[in-house]
């Protein structure tokens, strides 16, 4: 789950962490208030997707009437296929320089890991690729957490000695924070610097890992329904889906056996349209769900359906695909690979309902590449 | 031979009564392992398919001598399950349950190394000796006893490439499922430098996928230096555009780490044989072991 920059700030907030005063706006008018009771401001789109400044989506507004301006041209906007429905109106900062402070997950150290650079901003993740010495990394100890000790190290060594006073105690909030709410990432960039020697976090970034929101059901994060509304079904279906730039349907079982049929489509000359695991033990209903939302989308010209069975039953997976073709009247290219455990009743039901199963994975792609290409026609 | 399980192998099963727990121990049992426990707290002195059930990994341990355990226990609860099975003792822990929140296995993860256990898992379809042991998910028909072992970070994938071989009549040592999730137990290195000393094991095929650098890292670090046996490399995700997450919590590539061409690069560096389909992986490992290709289905 995400959460939007006034969110993860009301959090930064409590937590001890100073941010600027802000308020948040829903129309232009609101914009004009804040201005009014704020002075100069900041206005910010609250979208969850990063480069909403290089997007139009931020901008300065100096009195009231400048506020609702600018708050007119950003409400409404779509950045990266968010509309835009909220925006953040906050004093704007004099900085003096810009750092990065976030943590996240390290799958090589199978640990969490503290990031801090002097050389924070937009432009970190162009820093970390050319200047990767600037950045200064501390793995805590999952137990006891980052020590303090450790904690002044890492700020001596990612060059911000002078600070470190202010900077230890910050360190330690964020972290705290990370734990509370499960982040897999937590960021604040840019940590700003300001012309009185201050610290502030001028932006926030918060996303919780979805295997621990069953210890967070209380929490509201970022509305994502605006984005592809193909992901969004998918989501209520509870479907693991991603949408691709290409024109055949990929419904499978497991990541890994899904991505190596995306794979196998693009080595027969074809381009998947998505990405689609209906995981382990999928049920005929599943099956059926998977394949209602593939036959919605228009730029689907074909339906690949690969099945390895382990806990997953053919027979179930048949039942669906059958089903689904009947109530969807479909009338796509439907290639079926089928194999595993009860492949064989599977591919029964499937020959008596007319669909000829294929025998391997490779073939099925050649042949669903082949058979939308002859739509194609 | 064989490496981390076989028929002497005394199993226990964390979460033998629940749903995914029964069905599965049975299947393990139908393929021979010597499942010798269950563990279900609250449930001790009870039996389940004719194992006995204790109300903890301690008293199982001490009952029965169990050495290797196989989770089935929910999410929730899952990375409890694991460091109790470190902390009395148990040598292999593999853990099957998926969707563990990634702060509880961080911790799992450290516990379990300061007690010099090994883990397999989570999120894994776990490990099938084959023709004597099996702890796990994968389907008992596929199996064939032979001499590739196989490591693989995908479920299913596994599968495939098990399937492959053995109707194409090469057989498996070991064939280890470590797992998708991001913070894992045993990787890749780990699992290759066992079939690297396992004198059964001829050839090792890898299943990779995107995301991470465990797969560079065993092509530096094992492969390169040394390995002595024909290593046959796939990496699924080929296509996949960056920073799209595919399902896994594992499978998202982040700048020019864990794609698929840095991952190929590096396993080609090493001296492994790199694959683009399961058919070639599945022709190759027969060569290695000197099967006639011809066996193989096209």
């Amino acid at each position: 789950m995400k959460f939007l920059e006034y969110q993860v700030k009301e959090r930064f907030r409590a937590a001890g962490i100073p941010v600027p005063d802000g308020r948040l706006a829903k129309t232009p008018d609101e914009a004009a208030l804040a201005a009014g009771a704020l002075g100069p401001i900041a206005v910010k789109a609250q979208v969850p997707v990063g480069g909403r400044g290089k997007a139009g989506g931020i901008k300065l507004a100096k009195t009231a009437a400048d506020a609702k301006r600018v708050a007119g041209e950003i409400l409404g906007m779509t950045i990266k296929g968010y509309t835009v429905k909220e925006i953040w109106c906050e004093t704007a900062q004099d900085i003096t320089r810009e750092l990065y402070l976030g943590l996240t997950l390290d799958r090589d150290a199978r640990k969490p890991v503290l990031i801090l650079s002097a050389q924070g901003g937009m432009e970190i993740e162009e820093v970390a690729e050319t200047h990767p010495e600037a950045i200064a990394k501390l793995h805590p100890d999952p137990w006891r957490g980052p020590l303090p000790f450790e904690v002044r190290d890492l700020i001596f060594r990612a060059g911000l000695g002078p600070l470190q006073a202010q900077l230890t105690p910050l360190v330690g909030k964020l972290y705290a924070l990370a734990r509370t709410y499960d982040a897999i990432t937590i960021e604040i960039n840019p940590l700003a610097l300001t012309q009185d020697g201050g610290l502030v976090a001028a932006d926030g970034k918060l996303e919780i890992d979805e295997n621990a929101m069953f210890r967070h059901k209380d929490l509201h994060g970022a509305d994502e329904s605006d984005e592809d509304p193909l992901e969004a079904e998918a989501r209520r279906r509870k479907l693991t889906y991603v949408r691709l730039d290409g024109s055949i349907g990929v419904i499978g079982n497991g990541a890994g056996l899904v991505m190596n049929t995306l794979d196998l489509v693009q080595r027969e000359g074809g381009r998947a349209a998505n990405f689609l695991d209906v995981g382990g033990g999928a049920k005929a209903e599943v099956v059926h769900s998977a394949l209602e939302l593939l036959a919605g989308d228009p730029h689907v010209e074909g339906i690949l359906i690969n099945i390895f069975g382990g806990i997953t039953r053919g027979d179930e997976v048949a039942h669906g695909i059958i089903d689904a073709s009947r109530d969807l009247n479909l009338k796509l290219p439907l290639v079926v690979r089928m194999t595993g455990t009860r492949e064989e009743e599977g591919r029964q039901l499937l020959r008596e309902a007319g669909i000829t199963p294929e025998a391997t994975a490779t073939g099925a792609a050649r042949k669903i590449v082949e058979l939308a290409r002859a739509g194609d026609r | 031979m064989s490496i981390l399980l076989s028929k002497e192998s005394r199993v226990l099963v964390q979460g033998l009564t629940g749903r995914e727990g029964s069905f599965h121990a049975e299947q393990m049992k139908v393929y021979g392992t010597n499942i010798v426990a269950g563990v279900s707290p609250g449930k001790g002195g009870s039996t389940l398919l004719g194992i006995p059930i204790f109300d903890t990994v301690v008293d199982a341990r001490r009952e029965t001598g169990a050495d290797v355990s196989g989770i089935f226990v929910p999410a929730p609860f899952a990375a409890d399950a694991i460091m109790e099975a470190a902390a009395a003792g148990v040598g292999l822990i593999v853990c099957i349950t998926e969707g563990i929140p990634l702060y509880d296995m961080v911790r799992a993860r450290a516990f379990v190394a300061d007690a010099g256990v090994k883990l397999i898992g989570p999120n894994c379809p776990g490990l099938v000796t084959a023709g004597q042991a099996k702890v796990g998910i994968i389907p008992n028909h596929i199996n064939r006893e032979g001499s590739v072992g196989i490591v693989s970070r995908s479920g299913t994938l596994t599968y495939e490439v098990i399937q492959g071989l053995s109707q194409a009549g090469v057989g498996q040592t070991t064939s280890v499922g470590i797992g998708g999730d991001p913070i894992l137990g045993l990787s890749f290195k780990e699992v290759l430098q066992l079939f690297k000393d396992d004198p059964a094991t001829r050839a090792v095929v890898m299943i990779g996928e995107i995301g991470g650098s465990d797969e560079e890292a065993a092509a530096d670090e094992v492969i390169s230096t040394g390995f002595g046996k024909p290593v046959i490399g796939f990496i699924s995700g080929r296509t996949a555009p960056p920073g799209k997450r595919m399902g896994h919590a594992g499978a998202i590539i982040s700048g020019n780490t864990g794609t698929a061409a840095s991952k190929l690069k590096a396993l080609t560096q090493a001296g492994a044989q790199v694959c683009e389909t399961i058919e070639e992986v599945v022709a190759a490992a027969a060569a290695a072991v000197g099967q006639p290709s011809s066996t193989v289905p096209r």
